[in-house]
């Protein structure tokens, strides 16, 4: 089922927490909710539940409106971040409880209930735990449990706030690739909460990129790790290196690193950002005659597995900044700490300053870039 | 969030029935002191409050609780420094033996004094031989007393400080404090407000002991009388107006307990709810 | 010495905290306390059944149990109620109502004994009412109740509301998202979660309805086989210096208010065991 999110703004007493947001989730897909602990993406998982009322806006599903409906009846599937399991109840009431509550109409028999608790066991690779209580199970157990327990209603869709942020790395990884597989056995609309880049790149097909009640960028992993919309999105997503210049005459200059910005470009401050493993590492100045090359100086090399990283610091502008290469080119290129290089800044993107806003985040507008 | 709550009318009654009940038992029943006290006008009052055994009556009872309270807090503080802050066989035991006096029915504590020092008791020779009278005098309304308002100080205290931890003092010892000192200076200011709290509830609990205290004192007016026991006095004597004058005495005092007590309870829930607000701060997204 | 030294870390003061507290718990409570059971030993089996199975005793403990319980059932209900409006409603004057619970642990149980006869007897302002409807309740068994009632009041609400204070909001809010009514929810979630509190709360106030004496006293009448509780006839025994008669009852009533005891510090572990475990 679809969840289309209209104009939804929520504000507490103090603070906004979301700010006209807009978001379409097409059927069938595993979305990641993205963002920095306070961007709003918790409060916008609860709305879509029901769990909390927004001032205005409103939900649909499948194009029904449900934004005044009430959380016992939007039929949603919601996994707390500490799961919630009841704990004076054993495994199988947990699961059986949304079935169990029905009113006796539409209540099924002891047997179909029974029937599907195993079932649902089954499915989160549980069977034979059905008469333990919450307590005496391992973290990542509780978590299948509390996935379990919110499918038994048949769920339109599932919402997961944090799933696996009370998991150790171990467990994470294997419950990923798990959550993973049950979204293509099940074919159910998935979005979960996460403020782990990794685990929204790896898992989702489709991310939102939230910050301070806003949606920043939606796209696939690929689309915003590669064509970030924004510097928040760029600098959220992975490590990056962050130059400051100006635009001047069409021309951007950062230091001694020259571009040629696109024609109508309007001058004044302008930020460069670069990911460490784009900047090209050689002992020779290179051989274009392009001046998107500077020196640095190696403050630092840091061995990580198969990567290398240097910390470098440019000769002319001082700026510190981190490239990253394989071992095998680090190994070509025989350096050390002190020596200085040539480094070629690749996939640059620029970004101007407006001067009307500049507080807290500068609003910035990306260039193109020809060299 | 309007699903964790009940609707309105449900909210409303329920408020209602609370009220109903805490007003019918709770409520009134002071009221009806203050009332009762002022039917025949505030002359009687007076003259039952200046009678000089109501007077009398409020130095003893002043009396046995400067000795008790005093005894329970040294008590309590001793008990709750070897609970909370060292680990031994037996703590268990050691704190239901601690709970006992709570368990007890207040007659049984007087009766068990009265056995032990009582004209039959079983140190009534050698009392006897020392000239030495302690039922049916003050020394058997001290011990009491204290008997029964054994636990407060300690009950009071002794999870305070386990929350507090040892790290405190640990490292105060560690940096050459003595025990002495590393009390005084790193315990005693964590926990003043729980001691404080232990005394408040001891000392009501000491000057408004009826049961216990009855059986001990022999209810000789002018010596071995406390309030309460005034009060039963004048009641039975159907005194009534007087007796509730005596009364209002210990209802203000049972209202000052409980406006100290809530302000302790204010001023230190004020202090963790400081460090709740913190840590919401800390992770913006919890609020709401 | 060395091996405990480690154990215990390096804080002084043990030795002599522990001293003291094992001292004075000796000479103030158990050595006192076994006294009453040395006395009773004294006495022949016969001798002591024979007293409490005296109709007057058997009678008195029947109206101190059965009063205790009532009065107990009641603050368990309310109890509950005044918590779950003290812990999650706003309403003017809310503080007042918090400080006000502790009413009967800080009122001298005989003043509150007092007001409670003048409220209820026959021309008090609420005993007049009921007498219209033909219910009397100063003096009689009822009154004992009203009296048990109040000295119990704290009890529940004071162990139930740090419980829902501690309690996990998102129970409520998972049970909501699987489809359960607001009824169902307190029912199938919440109240389970408070059992092991109220039934604590339970047994305080019933041991301490059992034990007390100040309250009931001037409410009861005192009329034997009929609204005597087991306090007032060890009192009256002690009176008519029938020491080993008040030994003997005082006994029976020791042992039940230790056994309540160990069913209350039991619970209490069973909470913490509970809570620990999350």
């Amino acid at each position: 089922m679809s969840i289309e999110v209209v104009n939804i703004t929520k504000s507490y007493k103090n603070f906004t927490a979301l700010e006209n947001v807009n978001l379409h989730i097409p059927e069938g897909e595993l979305v990641a909710l993205l963002g920095p602990s306070g961007s709003g993406k918790t409060t916008l998982l609860r709305l879509i539940a029901g769990l909390e009322q927004a001032q205005q806006g409103s939900i649909l599903f499948n194009g029904e409106d449900n934004t005044n409906r009430d959380v016992r009846e939007r039929k949603v599937g919601f996994v707390f971040q500490h799961y919630a399991l009841f704990r004076h109840m054993n495994i199988f009431d947990n699961i059986a409880f949304g079935l169990t509550v029905r009113s006796r109409k539409t209540r099924p028999s002891k047997e179909e209930i029974r029937e599907k608790v195993h079932s649902l066991l089954r499915l989160v690779q549980l069977e034979g735990l059905a008469h333990r209580y919450p307590s005496q199970l391992s973290g990542g157990q509780r978590q299948r449990v509390a996935l379990a327990r919110a499918l038994a209603v048949e769920p339109k869709f599932l919402l997961l706030d944090e799933p696996f942020g009370a998991l150790d790395t171990k467990v994470r990884q294997e419950l990923r690739r798990w959550l993973r597989h049950l979204h293509g056995k099940l074919g159910l609309t998935i979005l979960f909460v996460t403020h782990d880049q990794e685990e929204a790149m790896e898992l989702a097909d489709r991310v939102v990129v939230m910050n301070e009640g806003r949606v920043e960028q939606v796209g696939s992993p690929e689309e915003i790790y590669l064509k970030p919309a924004n510097p928040f999105v760029y600098s959220f997503l992975g490590r990056v290196n962050l130059f400051r210049g100006r635009i001047q005459n069409g021309r951007i200059k950062l230091g001694e690193a020259e571009f040629t910005a696109e024609q109508g470009v309007s001058e004044g401050p302008a930020i460069g950002y670069m990911r460490p493993h784009d900047a090209e590492v050689s002992l020779h100045p290179p051989q274009s005659a392009a001046a998107t090359a500077v020196q640095a100086h190696i403050e630092r090399i840091t061995l990580l597995g198969p990567l290398v990283r240097l910390e470098l610091r440019r000769l002319d502008t001082k700026e510190v900044f981190e490239a990253e290469m394989g071992r095998q080119r680090f190994l070509e290129l025989l350096v050390e700490e002190g020596d200085v290089v040539y480094v070629t800044l690749n996939n640059l993107s620029i970004y101007v300053e407006s001067e009307l806003q500049s507080v807290p985040t500068p609003a910035l507008t990306p260039v193109h870039v020809t060299v | 969030m309007k699903h964790v709550t009940e609707p309105a009318y449900v909210r409303w009654s329920l408020i209602a029935v609370a009220f109903l009940f805490l007003g019918l038992f709770l409520i009134l029943p002071l009221i009806a002191v203050f009332t009762e006290a002022f039917k025949q006008g505030a002359g009687v009052f007076l003259a039952a409050i200046a009678e000089p055994e109501t007077l009398s009556a409020v130095k003893l009872t002043l009396l046995v609780a400067a000795i008790s309270v005093p005894l329970n807090v040294t008590f309590g503080i001793a008990a709750a420094w070897a609970i909370a802050k060292f680990s031994f066989r037996g703590k268990n035991v050691l704190l239901t033996l601690i709970d006992l006096p709570f368990a007890v029915s207040p007659v049984i504590a007087g009766l068990i004094f009265v056995l032990l020092f009582g004209s039959q008791g079983v140190a009534a020779p050698w009392l006897a031989a020392l000239d030495l009278k302690i039922i049916f005098a003050v020394p058997g309304i001290v011990l009491a007393t204290t008997f029964v308002t054994f636990p407060f100080v300690a009950r009071e205290l002794i999870p305070v400080m386990e929350a507090q931890g040892k790290d405190e003092e640990e490292a105060a010892v560690s940096l050459g404090a003595s025990g002495w000192k590393t009390f005084w200076r790193v315990t005693l200011p964590n926990v003043k407000w729980g001691i404080l709290y232990g005394v408040i509830l001891c000392n009501a609990r000491a000057m408004g002991e009826f049961g216990a205290v009855s059986v001990v004192s022999g209810h000789i007016r002018g010596m071995t009388n406390t309030l309460p026991l005034h009060v039963e006095i004048l009641y039975n004597e159907y005194q009534f107006a007087a007796a509730f004058a005596v009364a209002t005495l210990l209802a203000v005092l049972a209202l000052v307990t409980l406006v100290l007590k809530s302000l302790i309870e204010w001023k230190t829930e004020r202090k963790s709810k400081a460090e709740e607000d913190y840590y919401f701060d800390a992770s913006g997204e919890k609020a709401g | 010495m060395r091996k405990s030294f480690l154990r215990r870390g390096f804080l002084p003061g043990f030795g002599m905290t522990m001293g003291y507290t094992i001292i004075y718990l000796s000479l103030l409570v158990l050595i006192p306390l076994s006294v009453l059971f040395l006395k009773a030993t004294t006495m022949s089996w016969e001798q002591f059944v024979g007293t409490i199975l005296d109709p007057r005793v058997i009678a008195s403990i029947r109206v101190s149990i059965l009063t205790s319980f009532f009065a107990a059932c009641v603050n368990a209900v309310f109890g509950v109620l005044v918590a779950w409006v003290l812990t999650r409603y706003d309403f003017f004057g809310k503080r007042i109502i918090d400080g006000i619970v502790d009413l009967p642990f800080a009122l001298p149980t005989a003043v509150g004994g007092i007001a409670l006869t003048s409220i209820y007897a026959e021309n008090g302002w609420i005993g007049q009412y009921l007498a219209e409807w033909g219910v009397k309740v100063a003096y009689t068994p009822i009154g004992i109740w009203v009296a048990l009632t109040f000295i119990g009041l704290p009890f529940v609400v004071r162990t139930v509301q740090p419980v829902l204070q501690d309690w996990d909001l998102q129970m409520e809010e998972a049970a909501a998202t699987l489809g359960a009514t607001r009824f169902a929810t307190f029912t199938r979630v919440i109240l389970p979660h408070l059992l092991p509190a109220i039934i604590t709360g339970f047994a305080l106030a019933f041991a301490r309805a059992l034990g007390e004496y100040g309250s009931v006293v001037f409410i009861s009448g005192n009329m034997p086989l009929k609204t005597e509780i087991v306090p007032l006839l060890i009192m009256t025994k002690l009176e008519q210096f029938d020491y080993a008669g008040a030994t003997a009852i005082a006994t029976v009533m020791l042992v039940a208010s230790f056994v309540m005891l160990l069913l209350i510090n039991y619970l209490q572990w069973r909470i913490n065991k509970f809570d620990a475990a999350r």
